[in-house]
């Protein structure tokens, strides 16, 4: 078990609590500590409850507890709303100068502590700053070298100028010292230690924007959208120093068909959405599959459906991703499980993209896009960064992939499915895509033979993918274990930590982390060798259970005809009685 | 293929058109592609990209690199073409219904970023792949299979949008005048940001109210006024608004307008990449510490 700290900062939405948070985690990041962050937020923007939770230990820590140990309380409702938490032993600071507060009893057996934040935030220069007075009076209670802080504040407000970062810094001095003064019981009560470690303190979306820089990335449209917006937040205003382009565009549907327009062109374009997004956008995921263009889309997901739960948990879109638009295409789900794969997968997925020409689904659910997490920057490494743009002709080599005619072939059927790309501006390669069945040359068919013949192509870069790529997944617990558990996104942090409190209950488990949705590795031995298998996923109904047991439960033989023509008798027959030989 | 070179017949593809014969579309294409070639421009070097309709099918019969794309949102492929890469000229056509119905945000919002794009829209008051319904630009008594007694709505007139959404370059054209047509493509191509040309474009198969004696006759080619100012943008508004009346020619063209791609410094060509992550990617991790 850990030995590790909880520490959260509560109040209405417009107090400054996620940024207070944040300078929080990244003191302790800095102080050689893991950090594991979690945010509850409601969908508005004031009045609504809002937390920012950090968990910290010198160990690796990979999920929340249900225990406070420190609270910052900005409201009485903060310390009522985490009532459930608190522990003997626990702290809470709160700000007696608010009228609220006046005839506050704090739940029996915690400590309170009553620090006037408001006023001593002024005699630093500014009430704004009491929130970071609160810090000041952590430091105290946790025994945290203050002088971390001051880097924090030093990077939050530095752009600022030095008097705002001088204040800041005074407020938290006055905080430690109101404390050391007024509690001296208390003080010392955590000792955070520090170490020499060097962390780097990241979340998912913020990854996901980092990757598709690393790889090469250069467009982005996006229509904002909660838990997705970070993505386009943290690429604008960075992409620019690549070469690169942000468009906010009026909605989803011009979202993907601008970032199609720019992978025509032969840009690494990418748009990032959320579940209603995904909605709209899937008419044109269609046709960016039927034109085999690579794109990456990228699906944060929260709970659905509908508006449902915006600012709340899910894995929902499994099957929207797996199945959803008319019709039948061939996509790509990569779903990182961590925030460092969520850097690595979005490299990842720009590469499958554009090897295999067809959009890819890089999906991560909210928590994993949200909760900031602290890793070794050597886990980023940019140097191991590797662009393959797959097959792209230039002027020399294009013959061969001409007709007759000398007219380019952007469809050419080859045994892997997947066709050489000529990108606009190169001589000889003219061509037209479209959303229509088409031959070879881009051109609008209904033919039977020709119609199968393109189906089947696209479909080949999945069994060719199969072939050529690692889709692998992780594995944790006792490997001779007969229970096994499977799990996909952010449940693997949590899951690795459940593996302690199953071990105390003598419970052994083999546990499977998979990223890859589809193409994705073959689970079926694995199934077959336990005795319960059971899949963890945030949703009602096993999205990705569903997927397994459909992949275990390989029984069903199938007969099918997608040439536009109906089904004939004599031809059903024989069909039929080939599969069943 | 170097430009000089380059004849209008070079962007006819060997696809024969399916187009009903006497089709509006047929001028409009033609146009085009004249306008093209007498720009200096080569099918390797530019990107028609088109949404669906009968005036849709027209990146297949023209010869460029090309995209027919989903019905309605032409608009933004083609931004995201010129962005990702400037060199290329850019052109989006489509319908009435696809442009100002289905296509309708997208448009004001292609016409305010104000991306180098000519943006010709085949306008024949009618859905004609679909066989005969009300468009948006449909006259509101005109009867049609879902409007049998008229259409109940008032017209749209995309003209008075792109001017309200900031237009930089609004004109009309008929597509039986082709050396007219030609003309103002030309200039729309030559123009330095959004242009828009709403083309007349009869369908001879399902509208017989707007049709080529109707435009023939009713039309007012501007560029026979020596009072009218292109420039003024008063006398543009006025003869935009002009209920009694329906113009030919550029209504308007402002000549300090900057292309998106110019005011916001995209200029490169984005397909050029590195192998591996950029330089200074890693700075991006160092902003984490
Ligand atoms: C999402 C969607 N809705 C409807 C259609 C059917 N549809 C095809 S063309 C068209 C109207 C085309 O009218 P217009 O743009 O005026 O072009 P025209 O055929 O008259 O040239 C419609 C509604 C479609 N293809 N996609
Ligand atoms: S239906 Fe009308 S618009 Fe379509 S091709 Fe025929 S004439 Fe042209």
């Amino acid at each position: 078990m850990h030995d590790d700290l909880n520490w959260a900062i509560g109040g209405e939405a417009g107090d400054g609590i996620a940024s207070t948070g944040k300078i929080f985690a990244q003191a302790l990041s800095r102080a050689g500590r893991h950090v594991f962050t979690s945010k509850d937020f409601a969908s508005r923007i004031r009045g609504g409850y809002t937390a920012y939770k950090v968990r910290t230990s010198v160990d690796r820590v990979q999920s929340v507890v249900d225990r406070l140990d420190i609270l910052i309380a900005l409201t009485e409702r903060t310390v009522d709303e985490n009532l459930d938490e608190l522990h003997e032993g626990s702290i809470i600071i709160y700000d007696g100068d608010r009228t609220e507060f006046s005839d506050f009893e704090a739940p029996e057996n915690v400590t309170a502590l009553d620090v006037p934040l408001k006023s001593l935030a002024e005699d630093a220069g500014g009430a704004i700053m009491r929130n970071i007075v609160a810090l000041g009076a952590v430091c105290a209670v946790a025994d945290f070298p203050i002088e971390n802080l001051d880097e924090s504040l030093e990077k939050r407000f530095g752009g600022k100028g030095e008097s705002i970062v001088n204040n800041n810094k005074e407020a938290a001095r006055l905080g430690e010292e109101y404390v050391e003064d007024e509690y001296t019981d208390v003080t010392q009560q955590y000792e955070l230690e520090t170490t020499d470690e060097d962390y780097v303190l990241l979340n998912g979306d913020e990854a996901i924007g980092m990757g598709a820089i690393a790889a090469g990335c250069r467009f982005y449209a996006g229509y904002p959208i909660t838990p997705a917006t970070d993505v386009m937040e943290y690429l604008t205003g960075r992409i620019e120093q690549f070469g690169g382009h942000v468009v906010q565009a009026e909605d989803e549907l011009a979202a993907i068909n601008l970032a199609l327009g720019a992978a025509r062109a032969g840009a690494r374009a990418m748009t990032a959405t959320s579940g209603p997004g995904i909605d709209l956008m899937s008419e044109t995921f269609g046709l960016v599959a039927t034109s085999e263009t690579p794109l990456v889309v990228a699906n944060v997901m929260r709970s659905g459906p509908s508006t449902g739960m915006p600012t709340k948990q899910e894995q929902g879109d499994l099957n929207m991703m797996l199945y959803g638009g008319h019709g039948e295409i061939p996509r790509f789900i990569v779903a990182p499980t961590t925030v460092a794969e969520c850097f690595h997968k979005t490299v990842e997925a720009f590469n499958l993209a554009e090897k295999y020409q067809l959009p890819v689904y890089l999906t991560a659910d909210l928590s994993l896009a949200v909760t900031e997490q602290t890793y070794e920057p050597g886990e980023f490494d940019m140097d191991e960064v590797e662009v393959d743009r797959g097959k792209i002709v230039d002027e020399g080599d294009i013959s061969a992939w001409q007709n007759e005619k000398d007219q380019f072939k952007p469809h050419a059927v080859t045994a892997d499915g997947v066709s050489p790309r000529a990108l606009p501006g190169t001589e000889g390669g003219v061509h037209m895509s479209t959303g229509l069945e088409h031959d070879e040359l881009g051109r609008r068919t209904e033919d039977t033979d020709v119609r199968v013949e393109q189906v089947d192509k696209r479909y080949q870069k999945v069994d060719t993918a199969e072939e050529q790529e690692d889709f692998d997944y992780r594995e944790f617990g006792d490997p001779e274990a007969d229970n096994l558990v499977i799990s996909w996104g952010s449940n693997e942090g949590t899951l690795v930590e459940a593996l302690d409190y199953l071990e105390d209950d003598g419970v052994d488990v083999r546990v499977l982390s998979v990223p890859y949705i589809f193409p994705r590795p073959d689970l079926s031995d694995d199934v077959e060798a336990a005795d319960d298998v059971l899949v963890v996923e945030a949703n009602a109904t096993g999205q990705f259970a569903d997927v397994v047991e459909h992949d275990v439960l390989d029984r069903v033989k199938r007969v099918n005809k997608y040439d536009g023509v109906d089904f004939k008798a004599d031809e059903l027959a024989a069909d039929i009685k080939e599969t069943l030989a | 293929m170097s430009s000089e070179n380059v004849r209008f017949t070079d962007f006819k593809s060997d696809k024969q058109p399916t187009w009903c014969p006497g089709c509006g579309d047929f001028g409009t294409m033609n146009g085009m592609m004249k306008a093209l070639a007498q720009t200096g421009n080569s099918p390797d070097d530019t990107f028609v990209v088109a949404g669906i309709g009968c005036s849709g099918k027209i990146g297949t019969y023209m010869r460029s690199y090309a995209l027919h794309g989903v019905h309605g949102r032409a608009l933004p492929v083609g931004t995201g073409v010129k962005l990702a890469n400037p060199d290329l000229e850019v052109m989006v056509a489509g319908g009435d219904g696809d442009g100002y119905s289905i296509g309708a945000g997208h448009f004001i919002h292609a016409v305010r970023r104000n991306v180098d794009i000519t943006y010709v829209v085949m306008d024949n008051r009618i859905y004609g792949l679909t066989k005969g319904q009300a468009s948006p630009t449909s006259r509101p008594d005109f009867e049609t299979s879902t409007t049998p007694e008229g259409s109940k709505q008032q017209p749209v007139n995309p003209l008075a949008l792109s001017l309200a959404a900031g237009g930089s370059f609004i004109a009309q054209s008929f597509s039986s005048d082709a050396m007219r047509h030609t003309e103002i493509v030309q200039e729309a191509i030559e123009h330095d940001g959004f242009s828009l040309v709403n083309t007349f474009s009869p369908c001879v198969t399902f509208n017989d109210v707007d049709t080529y004696d109707y435009f023939r006759d009713s039309l007012v080619d501007l560029s026979e006024d020596d009072d009218y100012d292109r420039h003024d943008y008063d006398q543009a508004k006025d003869a935009i608004l002009d209920a009694d009346k329906e113009y030919m020619g550029v209504l308007y063209q402002n000549d300090d307008s900057v292309p998106y791609h110019e005011a916001h410094g995209v200029t490169e060509n984005m397909a050029d990449i590195p192998d591996g992550a950029p330089d200074g990617a890693t700075d991006l991790v160092r902003e984490f510490y």
